[in-house]
């Protein structure tokens, strides 16, 4: 028998008489994660024609390629672009996901559901990955999506139905960051009122955006502030004007000239900021711990899956989702087959009517050709007759013919030949 | 001014021209980089603190690295490591030398438990220790009884069982539908064997718990008590257990198998070159040369447990510690774990299938 015990001592603080070297994990890691690289996935939802491409050209200081979409999409897809920066000696694979076509449907009404698949379908890749037995999940390419900019339309008013829809079905499924698109179309007084309405819009639905993180002292402060900055009023331009001596991104108008990092004009510099100075590592943690806890949870629960008690060994969750994959596939089999066996059992009865149908029309075919053979013989028999009788006929008028003929060789007159053409 | 790009299959690689505004760390040893300034707050392009002026182009990527930095901080570290060998070898004595406090068991708890136990017991204890505002909760396991009694047959068995458990804990916590947010990780990250002073070669019992133990968990060999050995002594005893390790397929940290890249092999040749580390522990100090060290004093002159031309143990603290520690911890991980793992969910499924004589896929459908 061994023995086998463990005492912890939780919150004893051991105090070290020199200097160990452990301070260096931290360094360890991030190194680690150097050589690893970073993964980062933005998606950016809004309709077509708010500069959601420009906005990321400018973000990431770089051209990204594609065309402005079209105005006639059928529904909404989501087209994905991978990029690979590198920034001194951080390797960042960016993707960039958009909605193409969003809002530009007459009937709106299932815009929203391609996006929700598409976050769904990356969630279920990740879950299938870790499920397997044999997985790599240290090399595995992470497609979830770690931040969701909602463009919102400048009207100035309020956020549209759509918006809202939309928003209430992402919140609690990926981190979303709000932002007023192409505010350079707002005045400043009416977007401190279009902000203010926004918030309040957002609250009263129940919409949950994401929170810049305030329990870290080092972040807290700038992260709340942000946070009441909310939604960022954004200007994307990836063109260069000359201001005094230095040339800056900005858009140009006969009135002024609208500059992308000055404070003043536009939120650009804090949606920066925030988005990956600060708090990119957050929104990582935030779409595993969270977002994506949920997804796995919900599918599993959905699947018929329990927690197990502490007894019972422990199940390969892949294995039992094959297998009850391959319950269901038997099952659609099973009614294929009752359906197969259905068909057949009907073929043959019609099969059956049929013949029955072609016997008869055989009998009625056999009866008609007797009927008619019939007859035949009767009209046969009475042409026989008739002939007969014609050929009786003939016989008895030549024999007439005969007998005058010798009257008239006896009595020899021209009153016989009268009487004969008389008789004629 | 966008910058030229090359298109590689589907995606393109974009070089981005960059003034970093501060430092980032560079890989160093023993040296936590101060004045690590967080992106200054809310500031306008150029007034970034403590650096040169930023060139527009700078997007901030590399910010991420203090970001995980933070986290880490925040989070705080787990190590736990087992020390295997016979009694009298200064397992406890080289832990407490290492982690420079009294970490050990036998230091924590009452000298009541001198005796050499009957059979071998596995006896954990866990500190919070904290270094420059980094937080570390270390793990050390004991073994006594091991190797002690007459006849040591499977001697390695409870060990195994011991490290298997904790695979097996942390596996039972993944498939969790209800996870939490951070699973608490009490697999065992190194295992430290110390192999007695003989000086001439590995005995069988060191051969076979090598043997088994270096498939599941990562194995540390030292040479204990080295101060027994001279200098050519030691090199022999080195080199002939280096050759009975090759000779029996026994792969210790680090392994060859895992390195990642040349870079890596080059490193790890030069540790490889120098495995078993001979050892001394001590937790006493001593006045030498008008400092203070820790040391074992003898008549014949002091032994500075610090000094690389007396003995190895300053190698041994810099690869657990201070440069390999997280590379043990993910090749625990993402190595040793990931196949116990399929171990594990393969016989699980074959295992209970064929004990009832049903087929496979009914069994665990049936399961639930």
């Amino acid at each position: 028998v061994f023995q086998n015990d463990m005492i912890t001592y939780s919150a004893r603080a051991v105090p070290l008489s020199g200097h160990v070297g452990f301070d260096s994990m931290p360094d360890q890691l991030v190194n680690k994660s150097v050589n690893h690289g970073f993964c980062f996935n933005i998606l950016c939802v809004g309709e077509t024609g708010l500069g959601k491409s420009t906005l990321m050209d400018t973000l990431f200081n770089t051209k990204f390629e594609g065309e402005p979409t079209q105005h006639n999409q059928p529904g909404v897809q989501l087209k994905s672009n991978t990029y690979e920066l590198q920034e001194s000696n951080v390797r960042l694979k960016l993707t960039v996901v958009n909605t193409v076509g969003f809002g530009d449907q007459i009937n709106k009404e299932d815009s929203y559901k391609s996006i929700v698949e598409f976050i769904d379908a990356q969630f279920e890749a990740y879950l299938q990955e870790e499920l397997k037995i044999k997985r790599t999940l240290h090399s595995y390419h992470d497609t979830r999506i770690h931040a969701c900019l909602y463009f919102i339309a400048p009207t100035g008013h309020s956020l549209k139905s759509l918006d809202l829809v939309t928003m209430k079905k992402l919140d609690s499924k990926v981190n979303i960051i709000p932002i007023i698109a192409k505010s350079d179309a707002i005045s400043k007084s009416e977007l401190t009122k279009f902000k203010i309405k926004i918030t309040s819009e957002l609250v009263s639905n129940g919409v949950q955006i994401y929170q810049f993180p305030t329990d870290d002292e080092t972040v807290a402060e700038i992260n709340s502030t942000m946070n009441g900055h909310l939604p960022f009023a954004v200007v994307g331009s990836t063109e260069e004007v000359k201001i005094g001596n230095k040339m800056v991104k900005a858009r140009q108008y006969p009135w002024g000239t609208v500059q992308v990092e000055n404070e003043n004009h536009c939120d650009f510099v804090k949606l920066r900021e925030m988005l990956i100075r600060v708090n990119m590592e957050d929104l990582r943690e935030q779409t595993h711990t969270r977002h994506y806890e949920l997804y796995r949870r919900c599918k599993l629960e959905e699947m018929g899956f329990k927690d197990t008690d502490p007894d019972s060994k422990p199940f390969s969750l892949q294995e039992t989702y094959e297998a009850k994959r391959n319950e269901f596939m038997s099952e659609l089999q099973k009614k294929e087959e009752e359906m197969r066996q259905m068909f057949v059992q009907r073929v043959k009865e019609k099969e059956a009517e049929l013949k029955e149908a072609e016997k008869e029309l055989h009998e009625k075919f056999d009866r008609l050709k007797k009927l008619h053979q019939d007859e035949k013989k009767k009209l046969e028999d009475k042409k026989k007759a008739l002939d007969d009788e014609l050929n009786m006929f003939k016989q008895k008028k030549t024999a007439a013919e005969l007998l005058q003929n010798q009257a008239q060789q006896a009595g020899g007159s021209t009153t016989l030949k009268r009487d004969k053409e008389r008789k004629k | 001014a966008p910058i030229p790009v090359t298109r590689v299959d589907e995606t393109a690689v974009y070089q981005m021209e960059v003034i970093p505004s501060y430092s980032s760390s560079a890989m160093s040893e023993a040296v936590v980089p101060d004045a690590m300034m967080p992106p200054a707050a809310g500031s306008l392009y150029g007034e970034k603190a403590g650096g040169p002026v930023v060139d527009f182009s700078y997007v901030g990527i590399d910010a991420i690295l203090e970001q995980m930095r933070r986290k880490a901080m925040k989070q705080g570290f787990e190590l736990n490591i087992m020390v295997v060998g016979q009694s009298g070898l200064g397992k406890s004595t080289l832990m407490n030398t290492l982690f420079k406090s009294k970490v050990s068991r036998k230091s924590v708890l009452a000298a009541a438990q001198e005796k050499i136990p009957k059979t071998i017991e596995i006896k954990s204890i866990s500190h919070d220790i904290e270094e420059k505002g980094v937080r570390m909760k270390l793990t050390v396991i004991d073994t006594p009884g091991f190797g002690d009694q007459i006849n040591n047959e499977n001697c390695w068995q409870p060990i195994m069982k011991f490290i298997n458990d904790q695979y097996e804990a942390y596996l039972q916590e993944e498939i969790n539908i209800n996870r939490k947010k951070r699973i608490p990780d009490s697999r065992v990250h190194c295992c430290i064997y110390f192999i007695p002073p003989t000086g001439h070669c590995l005995r069988p019992l060191d051969v076979e718990f090598m043997r088994r133990l270096s498939k599941v968990v990562n194995i540390v060999p030292v040479i204990a008590k080295a101060d027994t050995l001279t200098l050519e002594e030691r090199d022999f005893f080195k080199k002939k257990i280096r050759e009975e390790l090759r000779a029996n397929g026994i792969d210790v940290y680090p392994q060859k198998e895992f390195d990642e890249d040349a870079e890596d092999r080059m490193i790890n040749e030069k540790i490889r070159e120098m495995i078993p580390f001979a050892v001394v522990g001590s937790d006493q100090e001593y006045q030498v040369n008008g400092r203070r060290l820790l040391g074992r004093k003898t008549k014949w002159g002091t032994i500075e447990v610090e000094n690389i031309a007396h003995c190895e143990f300053a190698y041994l603290r810099d690869l657990l510690i201070r440069t390999h520690m997280q590379n043990i911890k993910d090749i625990t991980s993402s190595i040793h774990y990931e196949m116990y793992r399929v171990r594990r969910l393969n016989e699980n499924n074959t295992v209970v299938a064929h004990a009832n004589g049903i087929p496979e896929h009914h069994l665990a459908a049936h399961e639930m």
